[in-house]
Order: structure tokens, then C-alpha cells, then sequence
């Protein structure tokens, strides 16, 4: 940044006014002016786009200063339903202003594509998160963007996918073998997430955020939960926070031996998926002893945690990890020496460094193009503070490094795993024996906005949510990293064959739930 | 490589024994089973599952079961790529609005005699999801269902065992 450009603290301080109660981060309120003047600074700053969410008659934008560790939600109110897009200075605010207008009615003005994102036409109701919702809706057809030009055709798939997958659709326009566009159309899992949390207990909306995306549900409850108990100023027991990072250290382990397993088996490698999942289910058997069930479910609540480990988890645990470390490192020497398995992988499905900070991409799609931001680092939460672990970056941006990176992951991983059952707190002891769960009450009658950021086995989750004075939910978004990802493999598969699509789809494994909201 | 190889063969199978039918499932099953579909299917039953808006929990067990340690095309069970092939749609989601008339379409697309078997809280009463806009609900709103398997989401043991218990109707049915 050159000197006299505004930080992002100080553009806000200038053209917003700072909200109260709003925690950890800052939220400022700004009029039409600010708000344009806004999207004049994002076109020569490098701040990242958190994430994008309206509300009846507001947006909000949450924007991160990576080199100053600056994260701050701006929210411009719009009671005529509009506001002006970002979407020119920040791509991957198409889809999520989209989303804000199928689901509030507001309307991104200037936005290069209007067509609706989550709304198929289904529902009976238009923009049903608004004040006054429209009754009756029809079914359009969809236009996809075109591609022309002399022997192109095009591949529908979806949204019923040939494997046990996700829907949504996918729409290749091809030339011979080579794949000249993919659109994505998502939408098809919408379950109105973020409507049936409204109004609900804490307590409540968390078993409804546990489901939003099965395979991160220990780390949507955390970043929920997290969110909450900033909002409503919430200690939770020390012992609380060790076991959340605890339960999603297994569950980054648990996906990332899954689907490195399942990228080869796309590869026609079946050997090292049969093998990484007997690995995966090891650590699901060791989660359901140690927690009582194999993703670890409403084991995070607002407040710590539901229940504390077994008495037997420890032990089980460091026996995990010893196993892991001993079966795993042989299985990647398999897949480093295989040239046929690597000739599928290297330079296949590429993300350039570039376009992965556009788009704010995390996880491992980002860090295997040049992007190593982990939201356990930075902005850092505990106990990750205190943890000795290595992000790893990578620059290729190709199947291979998404695949070397998540390999990285595993191994990092198994390292915080022991250090965690290590260095927690014990077990508090009552004085008549009893121990009760690491779990803080929450307190009635207060409200507050809080966010949080947290790491998913995805990349970074965002959740923000405001608590109503009278204690239950009155606005939640929580942000799946898949959002900043999905856009990112339409330009991946470009140039490439249509049979590498799976390998592409599968090393990215964005979510299909967890952006359909 | 071969290391691997050698320690599969002489190491043994890692692949669990059978959990056995659910006795509720069979109940539950009792009578949907007739003589015809006894003809047709034998041993074996081919399954087209379909994610009706799944939070994908139920997708990750259900994949489990192909793995080698539950390894259930031992039963003579197996996924399969079309409708066109399947006996069984193995339904997982509370439905959403989005997806409930690519379900109807996949159960038209699916020759009889077929079962439909609803897996998953979300799929037999909508779950958490029950009662929002963007959801119809249980999938016996949608299609006619043969058999549930509840659970959120069910273990990879507890689908076996259900799907087991079709086979097992299936293969004594009078």
C-alpha cells in the first residue's frame, strides 16, 4: 500500500460510523457515498472479501487486510431494496449478491450477472427472507451463458450425478475431448438454512448449522458457536476450547485420507482408496469412542462442548495417531512413485496463483496456488496460538498440489492432535466426584453481533450473527469456503478433457450443501 | 507396492462380518415383498442413491460401505450408475423444493419392481429442515417408501444391516 492510501481501518472510520456490541471485529454503518467510495479503494487495495450477506433492508461486506491483519464488516443500509455491486472490483461477490437477492429482494445494481443463484423457482415464494415475502413463483428456464464457435457441444451432467455425490449441475460445452467452458449451476440442496435459524435459541440453531455441510460439522459449530459467544461476551471453559480443536483435527484427518483416496480412485488408482479408507474409518471408530459419534455431531455447542472426551479417549487417540503415521507415509510413497497415477495429476486442472487471490480462495485450493492464509494463524484463535504447526503452500495450482498440500495437512495434523492431548487442561473434578461437561451457560436477555473465522478441513468458514435482545437468533450467516472455491474450478477445467472432470471436482471437493445454504 | 500386496495376501481380510438383517427392517419390509420381484432380483440388488439435498452426512456413511472394511458387494449389493439399472433408490435429504422433481424423475426412470428406501432422519421426516420454505419434507411425500433407515446420519453398520434385510425379504419371500 502506498503511503496516504487509507488503511481499511481508516476508510471505515471515514466514511462509517462504528456499531456497538459489534465483537471481536468491527462493524461500521455507511450511507450510498461511502459505500461507492468503498468500491473505489477495493479496486487499488488488495483487501480479500470475507463474505457478503443481506438482511431486510441491508448488506453487509466483511473485508480482511491480510498484511495488516485488519478483518472489519461494513454495512450499508438500503431501504428501496438496492445497492450498488461489488462484483466488478471483487468477482467472487457475483454469486453471494445473487444470493442476497433471491433470498432479500436487494438488488445488486451494476452486477454482470443478475440471473437468480439459489431461487429455481420452487419455492412458492420469492425472496423469502424478506419483510414481505412475494406469494406464488414460477419455474424459468435458466439461460446458460453461451459458447460459440464451429464444432462446440455441450455435456449436461446433473443434478443427479453417476456416484454417490452431492447435485447440482454442471453444463460442459466441449470441442472433440476439450472442454471450452463449464458453468456450474448450484442451488439444487437449498434447505432455507438460514430462515429456520431465525428466531430459534442458540442451543437450537446450532443443531441446525451442525447440517449444513456434513463433512465440516465440527468446524461450522465452531465457528457458530464461536460467533455467538462473541456476540453475547461468553468465556467458555478452557478445557472447552482444547476439545473443539481437538474434534476438528480428526475431522480434517477423516476427510483429507478420504479424499485423497477417492482423487487416485478417479484416477482409476483404486488401491490407495481402498487402503486411505480403512484409515479414514479408523479415525471415524476412534471419534465415535471418544465422542460418541463418527463426525463428532452437536458435539460443539455455544457455550464448550456437549460432552467431554471418554475416559479411555486420550490413550485411543495417541494409539490413532501412532497407527496413522505408521500406515500413512508408505501409501504416499505409493503415490509418489507411481509416474501413470502422477501423469493424470501433474498440471491437470490448474489454478493460477492469480486467480486464487481474486477470488480470496482458502483452504487447500488456495494454498496450493500460492494463497497460504489459515484462519488458524491468522487472524488465529485459541488454542492454535499455542500449537507448533506449518501451513503449506504450494504454487503449481494443478491436482498434484492440491493433493501434496492436503498430504501436508495430514501430517501437520496428526502432529496437533498430540500436542493438544498433551498440553489440555484436566478434567475438572467437582467436590463430589461429578464432573461436569466443559459447558458455560448462556446468558438471557442479551443480545449482540459477533463473527467469527474458522478453519475448516475447506479453507476458512465465516459466521456472522446477530443475537436479538430477547436471546434467539434474529440474523445468522454462516459462509462456506466452497463459495470463493466453485468459481475457481470453472477455470480450472478449462483446456482440460472432459474425463479429467472428476479428478478436478474431486481434488477441489468443494460443497455442495454448504453453498446452497 | 508390493510390500502392500504382500502383507494383503498373507495379512488376511480386513473386511468385518456381516451385522446381520435388522429385525425392524424386515418387519417393516414384510409383505412389500412379492413372488415376482423374488424371480427377478435373486441375490442381489443394484442401488441408485440420490441426494435430495443431504447435508452430505449420510453420503460420507453410505460411501463407507464400500470401503473394505464393510464391503458390501460381498452381498451381492452394489451401487450403480443409472436409475435405468437400479432395483433400489436409496434416498438421503429432507427434499428440497430444488431437487423434488429430479427425484420423481429418477423413480420414473427406475424399472419395477423397485423399492424406495428413505436413509437418514432428513429423508423420513425432514429432519431439522422439517417445515421450511425450501423443503418438502419427508421423502414419503414424493414417492412411496418401502423401507427407513433412520439414524443422522445412520452407521455404515446400521445401512447395512437395512439394506440386508431387503435382501433377506427379498430372497424368502413367499
Amino acid at each position: 500500500m502506498e503511503e496516504g492510501e487509507d488503511t481499511l481501518f481508516g476508510l471505515l472510520a471515514r466514511i462509517g460510523r462504528p456499531v456497538p456490541d459489534h465483537r471481536p471485529w468491527p462493524r461500521h454503518v455507511t450511507d450510498r457515498a461511502g459505500w461507492l467510495t468503498l468500491i473505489e479503494n477495493l479496486g487499488v487495495a488488495d483487501w480479500s472479501l470475507l463474505g457478503l450477506w443481506g438482511e431486510p433492508a441491508a448488506v453487509h461486506a466483511a473485508l480482511r487486510a491480510e498484511a495488516a491483519g485488519e478483518v472489519a464488516v461494513i454495512s450499508l443500509p438500503c431501504p428501496e431494496g438496492r445497492f450498488p455491486s461489488l462484483s466488478a472490483v471483487r468477482p467472487a461477490a457475483i454469486r453471494l449478491e445473487r444470493a442476497a437477492c433471491d433470498l432479500f429482494g436487494l438488488t445488486a445494481e451494476g452486477i454482470s450477472d443478475d440471473r437468480p443463484w439459489l431461487d429455481h423457482g420452487h419455492w412458492g415464494v420469492r425472496h423469502p427472507l424478506a419483510d414481505a415475502p412475494e406469494q406464488g413463483a414460477t419455474a424459468v428456464p435458466y439461460p446458460f451463458l453461451k459458447a460459440e464457435g464451429h464444432g462446440l457441444h455441450q455435456i449436461p451432467v446433473g443434478p443427479v450425478h453417476a456416484g454417490i455425490i452431492e447435485p447440482g449441475h454442471f453444463r460442459f460445452t466441449a470441442n472433440g475431448e476439450t472442454v471450452v467452458r463449464l458453468e456450474e449451476r448450484l442451488g439444487y440442496v437449498h434447505k432455507g438454512l438460514e430462515g429456520l435459524m431465525r428466531g430459534k435459541t442458540p442451543t437450537d440453531a446450532a443443531r441446525i448449522v451442525a447440517r449444513l455441510s456434513g463433512d465440516s460439522t465440527v468446524a461450522h459449530s465452531i465457528a457458530f458457536a464461536q460467533a455467538v459467544e462473541a456476540a453475547l461476551g461468553v468465556d467458555i471453559p478452557p478445557r472447552a476450547v482444547w476439545l473443539r480443536a481437538l474434534m476438528a483435527e480428526l475431522e480434517r484427518v477423516a476427510n483429507h485420507l478420504g479424499d485423497i483416496g477417492a482423487v487416485c480412485n478417479d484416477a482409476a488408482f483404486s488401491f490407495l482408496l481402498a487402503e486411505l479408507g480403512q484409515l479414514r474409518e479408523l479415525v471415524l471408530r476412534a471419534a465415535d469412542s471418544c465422542f460418541g459419534h463418527r463426525l463428532m455431531m452437536d458435539r460443539v455447542v455455544p457455550g464448550g462442548v456437549a460432552l467431554d472426551i471418554a475416559e479411555t479417549g486420550p490413550k485411543r487417540l495417541f494409539d490413532l495417531t501412532a497407527e496413522l503415521r505408521r500406515r500413512f507415509a508408505p501409501l504416499v510413497a505409493v503415490y509418489d512413485g507411481k509416474a501413470s497415477l502422477q501423469d493424470r495429476t501433474l498440471s491437470t486442472g490448474i489454478v493460477t496463483t492469480g486467480l486464487a487471490a481474486r477470488f480470496g480462495a482458502g483452504g487447500f485450493v488456495g494454498r496450493a496456488s500460492g494463497r497460504g492464509l489459515d484462519a488458524r494463524k491468522a487472524p488465529g484463535y485459541a488454542p492454535y496460538i499455542e500449537l507448533e504447526f506449518e501451513v503449506p503452500v504450494l504454487t503449481e495450482g494443478d491436482v498434484n498440489a492440491r493433493l501434496w498440500i492436503r498430504i501436508r495437512e495430514v501430517e501437520q495434523s496428526l502432529s496437533l492432535i498430540d500436542q493438544i492431548l498433551r498440553r489440555m487442561p484436566g478434567v475438572p473434578r467437582g467436590p463430589d466426584g461429578i464432573t461436569p461437561p466443559p459447558l458455560a451457560s448462556m446468558p438471557a436477555g442479551r443480545g449482540g453481533e459477533g463473527m467469527a473465522l474458522v478453519e475448516s478441513f475447506r479453507g476458512e468458514i465465516l459466521t456472522w450473527v446477530r443475537v436479538d435482545a430477547d436471546g434467539t437468533i434474529g440474523r445468522c450467516h454462516p459462509r462456506d469456503p466452497s463459495w470463493f472455491q466453485w468459481p475457481l474450478l470453472e477455470a480450472a477445467i478449462e483446456g482440460n478433457i472432459v474425463a479429467d472432470f472428476p479428478l478436478c471436482n474431486k481434488s477441489f471437493n468443494c460443497s455442495y450443501s454448504g453453498h446452497d445454504l | 507396492m508390493f510390500k502392500h500386496i504382500l502383507r494383503s495376501l498373507t495379512g488376511g481380510p480386513v473386511t468385518e462380518a456381516s451385522p446381520g438383517p435388522s429385525e425392524t427392517a424386515l418387519a417393516e419390509l414384510a409383505g412389500r415383498v412379492d413372488r415376482a420381484s423374488k424371480a427377478r432380483l435373486g441375490r442381489s440388488l443394484s442401488i441408485r442413491q440420490v441426494d435430495a439435498g443431504s447435508c452430505n452426512g449420510c453420503e460420507l456413511e453410505i460411501h463407507a460401505l464400500n470401503n473394505p472394511v464393510y464391503d458390501v458387494e460381498r452381498f451381492g449389493i452394489r451401487f450403480v450408475a443409472s436409475p435405468r439399472h437400479a432395483d433400489v433408490l436409496l434416498v438421503t435429504g429432507p427434499v428440497t423444493r430444488n431437487m423434488a422433481d429430479a427425484l420423481r424423475r429418477t423413480w420414473e426412470a427406475t424399472p419395477d419392481p423397485k423399492w424406495v428406501v428413505a436413509c437418514g432422519a432428513c429423508a423420513i421426516d425432514g429432519g431439522v429442515f422439517a417445515g421450511s420454505y425450501a423443503c418438502v419434507g419427508a421423502v414419503e411425500a414424493v414417492l412411496p417408501v418401502d423401507l427407513r433407515i433412520p439414524g443422522c446420519p445412520p452407521r455404515p453398520a446400521e445401512l447395512l444391516a437395512g439394506l440386508l434385510a431387503l435382501l433377506e425379504r427379498n430372497a424368502t419371500a413367499p
